[in-house]
């Protein structure tokens, strides 16, 4: 089963240690163990961009659908065999330590 | 008349024996949980009519088994003729395997109790919000009907069955495990059954006036699934915490009589008539908690937070009179609850045992202390302690200020009626000064 890990700021978190980010070693990890499908970081939201189509018009605006203070700063899409996995990869990822994850089972068309 | 009665009592005492056992098989081999409740609850209400025309049958557990493995066939058997799917087809192959006869003795069905402790474990699943672990437990694990958990919950019957959709839902579309959980995870999954079961308990045990017997189910069924998880973990190391909790549900569950008077009003633990506390109950108590203690020290484990809980109830529940509870210990025990939990409301109870023990002095300078840091503004009990203590050092003025405080913030009628009972035993409320 897939699941979407979205790597997530938190402003209540601790703050961010730079020696504390083993995020190398958590992708060698899930790649070792063969469940890494595709993950990269996003660019800030200030890089963002929303497009919604009203009345057949393309209206294009700066920024993130959502004023929100926490943002998707990443995703990871990963192979596991169950919910209890995924958790167990996911606490692992860095970021579970300073910001938050949320992780989203994929829903494939057809099933 | 009679019949109708043993068949009433036949099935109720099958539905509590079996419910969990069968549903969790069907649940193993088809994976679809609402499928296995449906065809189990289809089985009792065949047997409903079934029973009183040809009689009880000898063993009921495996009549009901056979009926709701039949019924689970035969929707198997539409949806794979529908579908054509080979999962289907590979599930019914299974569904025929299962064994028609089970043991008739329970505690001789290992397979069995593999199946109810992963249903347990699914149901208290960390990713499934808590009321809905509960229901989940209570429907699934417990055999309640979804009508009298929406009962127990005050809530209407709909919005209890969407909760229940919305669980088993989670349960399949997130891929929650049906399983035990793996040695690393099996510590903190069961202090999360644990948890579940003491919230289940206290939702029924919080119940005042005339909402007891409706609730009261909660209660019942938190003991019983209490007992079954102690069975079921028979030698792992999460066993005496699991005794401690039960412990601590059958101290608290021994004076329920005297909780409330006659008009419903609140009785403290001191005006309580302890003639009336269920000894037995609490002779079950001392014994489990002390099996705990044994279990406990033999593995080298400290006692957790239910054990210390317990053994604070089994001060209350075994001193002869109020005057002659070991408040020292029992100060000493919330010391050590703190230092494990810590949490403002233990550390109100420690300063009530700490007034008991040294008197209301120094009870009350470590409320006035809580008192500054504000950590519990909210809660009505605080201003209530610290206007008994107060009453007692004959400071009325203030006592009655604080009674008054504590009224305002105290959550039901039944505790806003005893406070003005107390506020007016200060001659305080209406000379003008408050």
């Amino acid at each position: 089963m897939d699941y979407m890990l979205f790597i997530c700021t938190d402003p209540t978190a601790p703050e961010y240690v730079p020696a504390e980010d083993n995020i190398e070693e958590w992708a060698a990890e899930i790649e070792a163990r063969g469940i890494a499908r595709h993950g990269d970081r996003l660019r800030p939201v200030e890089d963002a961009t929303t497009v919604t189509v009203r009345g057949g018009e393309v209206i294009v605006a700066d920024g993130p659908f959502a004023e929100t203070k926490e943002w998707v700063a990443g995703y990871d899409i990963i192979a596991c065999t169950d919910l209890d996995e995924a958790i167990e990869v996911a606490s692992k990822h860095p970021m579970a330590k300073f910001g938050k994850i949320e992780i989203r089972p994929v829903w494939p068309f057809g099933s | 008349m009679a019949a109708e009665l043993t068949v009433r009592t036949a099935i109720e005492s099958a539905s509590a024996a079996e419910t969990a056992r069968i549903i969790a098989t069907l649940i193993r081999v088809t994976g679809d949980w609402s499928l296995a409740e449906d065809c189990v609850q289809d089985a009792f209400a065949r047997a409903l009519v079934d029973w009183p025309e040809r009689g009880i049958p000898a063993n009921t557990g495996a009549w009901l088994t056979t009926v709701a493995k039949n019924r689970a066939i035969d929707r198997m058997r539409s949806a794979a003729s529908e579908k054509r799917a080979v999962r289907e087809l590979t599930i019914l192959a299974e569904l025929e395997e299962l064994a028609d006869e089970p043991p008739g003795d329970p505690a001789a069905d290992p397979a069995g109790d593999d199946d109810r402790l992963r249903l347990i474990y699914t149901c208290c699943h960390p990713a499934l919000p808590l009321e809905a672990r509960v229901a989940l437990t209570l429907r699934t694990v417990a055999g309640l009907t979804t009508g009298e958990i929406a009962r127990a919950f005050l809530v209407p019957e709909a919005t209890m069955s969407k909760r229940l959709v919305r669980a088993r839902g989670k349960i399949r579309d997130a891929g929650i495990p049906y399983r035990v959980p793996p040695p690393e995870l099996i510590s903190e999954r069961t202090a999360g059954i644990l948890s579940v079961l003491y919230l289940m308990f206290n939702e029924g045990y919080a119940a005042t006036g005339g909402t007891t017997l409706i609730r009261e189910p909660l209660v019942r069924e938190a003991i019983r699934l209490n007992r079954l998880l102690i069975r079921l973990l028979n030698g792992s190391p999460q066993e005496p915490e699991a005794l401690g909790l039960l412990a601590l549900m059958l101290f608290q569950h021994g004076r329920r009589k005297t909780r409330t008077d006659a008009a419903g009003d609140l009785v403290t633990l001191e005006d309580q008539d302890r003639e009336r506390w269920d000894r037995a109950a609490t002779a079950e108590a001392v014994a489990l908690l002390a099996a705990a203690d044994r279990l406990g020290a033999s593995r080298g484990s400290r006692p957790g937070s239910y054990r210390i809980q317990a053994a604070i109830a089994a001060c209350h529940m075994t001193a002869p009179d109020f005057g002659s509870t070991d408040f020292a210990r029992v100060a000493l025990l919330y010391d050590r609850l703190a230092q494990l939990a810590p949490s403002p409301v233990v550390e109100l109870n420690r300063a009530v045992a700490v007034a008991m023990s040294q008197g209301p002095e120094a009870g009350l300078a470590l409320m006035e202390q809580l008192d500054r840091t504000r950590s519990l503004e909210r809660y009505y009990l605080l201003p209530a302690a610290k206007a008994d203590l107060l009453r007692r050092l004959g400071r009325m003025h203030e006592a009655g200020r604080d009674y008054l405080r504590a009224r305002a913030l105290a959550p039901s009628e039944v505790e806003r009626r005893y406070l003005s009972k107390r506020l007016a035993e200060t001659g305080a409320e209406g000379t003008g000064v408050l």
